[in-house]
């Protein structure tokens, strides 16, 4: 596999890693700065998940080289597990239960 | 057909080859990996969920010291894998003095997040937060806060543990560069978990005014 990744990446590979480590740097400071700009609460959490994902993925599949792997790999471990994932957001409704029930006075 | 192609194709079906064209070592620490994804998302959903469910939910998370310390933690944490990438990259090009360098300087990066970590906690254990009470609002601040950041930061520190035992044996020649990859798809798969954790903990909570 070693021959197959030095292949993959030629000679110019640790740039491009340095590329990728910007972009999550980057994304970071922007995710900070978002912090700070008066957004509605349902749209500042849907920017930050969604910066977030773009840098999960950039880690899994340039630093863990899933990538670089065969598809059948990632077609066995991706899919299942943002399943698994999504499945589980569906409790939520019941946690907003508790502000229609009136009983909280602020 | 050749021989190499028959042997090829038995193999496979025989359980001896390898499907996924990685080593069984590695498809082991991938499965670990989605395992302990599930582990950590089960977590952060029931954080979110207690959040959003007590409306007196702290936010005590002021700009400085803890957004500033958050942030500088997730560069150290980003820089570590970096230092981790090239660690593999030095592996299996065969540079073992190389490898191990960067190795030791992913760790240092693992040590220093944690020393971070555990500044920030001491900050809110004076400020007078435990597990089961706090002096802003929801008691469960404290459980599921030091609960979701205290697992992370085991998974650091174990991480630190297991990259310096790779690279004391792959410097003494026990290990292969493949264990190296393998131990860095540990270290990029905490550094991912904190990807999650950071905005979800730290800026959802942060002290505006």
């Amino acid at each position: 596999m070693s021959s197959v990744a030095a292949h993959a990446h030629g000679s110019s590979g640790m740039s491009w890693f340095m590329k990728v480590w910007g972009c999550l740097l980057i994304l970071t400071a922007g995710e900070v700065f978002l912090t700070y700009e008066q957004l509605r609460l349902e749209l500042m959490l849907t920017l930050l998940m969604g910066i977030s994902i773009v840098k999960a993925a950039l880690i899994i599949a340039y630093f863990m080289h899933l990538r670089y792997e065969k598809r059948s790999l990632f077609l066995t471990l991706i899919p299942v597990l943002v399943f698994v994932l999504v499945m589980m957001v569906v409790i939520f409704p019941d946690s907003f239960r508790i502000h229609s029930l009136g009983l909280v006075t602020h | 057909m050749s021989e190499s192609d028959v042997t090829m194709t038995e193999s496979t079906w025989s359980g001896g080859g390898l499907p996924y064209a990685i080593s069984s070592k590695k498809l082991g620490m991938w499965l670990f990996i989605v395992a302990d994804s599930i582990t950590f998302g089960a977590m952060l959903v029931a954080y979110a969920y207690l959040r959003v469910a007590s409306p007196d939910w702290p936010i005590p998370f002021k700009f400085t010291p803890s957004i500033v310390n958050a942030t500088i933690m997730t560069f150290v944490l980003l820089s570590s894998s970096i230092t981790m990438v090239a660690a593999v990259q030095a592996a299996q090009a065969g540079r073992i003095a190389a490898c191990v360098r960067w190795m030791a300087a992913t760790m240092f990066g693992g040590i220093l997040f944690d020393i971070l970590h555990i500044r920030e906690w001491l900050g809110l254990i004076h400020e007078g937060v435990r597990l089961f009470q706090n002096p802003w609002g929801s008691p469960l601040f404290g459980a599921s806060f030091f609960s979701l950041t205290g697992l992370h930061m085991t998974h650091v520190t174990l991480g630190v543990i297991y990259l310096g035992i790779v690279a004391t044996g792959f410097g003494r020649k026990k290990f292969s560069a493949i264990d190296v990859e393998v131990s860095g798809l540990y270290w990029h798969f905490v550094d991912l978990v904190w990807m999650f954790i950071f905005p979800l903990v730290y800026l959802i909570s942060a002290r505006i005014h």
